[in-house]
């Protein structure tokens, strides 16, 4: 079985769909991101434990994606945004993050460590406000399209090549996670 | 050697974040997607829609754009699940509660309190995602390591808001 069969084929996706979560609410778990305490640290610019696991994430994933693109192995799916869409909504999820004190992924992690304030509360919550949100869409649609960014990705917008962004952006994480660590955080 | 790496209680994140890149590197080559959360949500507030009004939800815009449907990415949030409960059983740290530590010293010991933030900030949270489209595994994970705008000015919403809300809710 090659690649462009393993995508196509449904029954495949699912299996490696459960295998993938599993192996991310894995990881999750034993960085601790699935803690209320751990997120609301991060929140409170007290616990950085949220910052290095996702900037630790972006180092290495960036890294090989970067990789397999140039090899054609992969392709890129970058989301498009606007001011409308990102900044608006980007907002209304950081009000509820901090209510929560999970979010969508470490909330079902939450869920497989035994918190039921994760289930009953949390993913509840999101089921609904989603919902509200498909409900709503129609009327919402001329404010989500209110501003477009115009350059899909970073490169486009600074007009740097990967190859010399990539690597000044990976330097940027390590020395982030140097300062991190000198500061006790 | 090996068990011993599960069953601790905590890895470093640096090594568990570099866990999650990796893993990034599979579910771009063999699924031909990036890790995300938030949209499983909608589909399963869709499906519970369709159930309740027989199928008549299924005309709604947004669920023509995104079919509620079992995917790749609704499987994956369930696997979250199975994975975490597997890491916390393996270290022991297993154990059902209500109302973490933090919140309890603040807000008090009542279960039906934690579970209404809880509530109210999962809706919140719910109808944010979807606005964005994508949440802190789809933009903050996924969409920051392709350097993609919108991801980066989402991440940076995300953690304004949340940074703003919980001062509000624990500095004063």
């Amino acid at each position: 079985m090659n690649v462009t069969d393993i995508r196509r084929n449904k029954r495949v996706q699912l299996i490696l769909g459960l295998l993938m979560g599993i192996v991310f609410g894995f990881l999750l778990q034993k960085a601790s991101v699935t803690e209320y305490d751990v997120i609301l640290g991060q929140l409170l610019l007290s616990d950085f434990t949220v910052v290095k696991v996702m900037f630790s994430a972006v180092l290495v994933g960036m890294i090989g994606l970067y990789l397999l693109n140039r090899a054609g192995r992969i392709t890129y799916h970058v989301t498009e945004g606007s001011v409308g869409t990102t900044v608006i909504g980007g907002l209304i999820f950081g009000i509820g993050f901090a209510l929560l004190g999970y979010c969508p992924g470490t909330v079902a992690g939450a869920i497989g460590s035994g918190w039921l304030d994760a289930l009953f509360g949390g993913a509840v919550g999101i089921v609904i406000g989603a919902g509200l949100f498909a409900t709503f869409y129609p009327r919402l649609k001329p404010l989500l399209s209110c501003r477009p960014f115009k350059e899909p990705t970073l490169y486009e917008l600074i007009r740097v090549k990967p190859a010399i962004l990539i690597p000044l952006y990976c330097i940027g994480i390590v020395i982030l996670f140097f300062l991190l660590e000198m500061a006790g955080l | 050697m090996i068990i011993e790496w599960l069953t601790m209680q905590q890895w470093s994140p640096y090594l568990a974040g570099a866990g999650i890149g990796i893993l990034s590197w599979f579910t771009f080559l063999l699924s031909d997607k990036g890790l995300g959360c938030s949209t499983s949500y909608a589909k399963t507030a869709g499906m519970i829609e369709s159930v309740v009004t027989r199928g008549k939800s299924r005309d709604k815009k947004y669920y023509k754009e995104f079919p509620p449907v079992i995917d790749w990415q609704w499987i994956l949030v369930i696997g979250i699940i199975i994975g975490a409960f597997l890491s916390s059983i393996l270290s022991g740290t297993f154990s059902v509660g209500v109302v973490p530590d933090l919140f309890q010293a603040r807000f008090g010991d009542d279960p039906a309190v934690r579970i209404l933030f809880a509530l109210i900030g999962g809706i919140l949270m719910g109808i944010g995602a979807r606005w964005a489209r994508g949440c802190t595994s789809g933009h903050g994970i996924t969409g920051n390591m392709q350097l993609g705008t919108a991801s980066l000015v989402a991440s940076a919403c995300f953690f304004a808001g949340g940074i703003a809300m919980a001062f509000i809710l624990y500095a004063f």
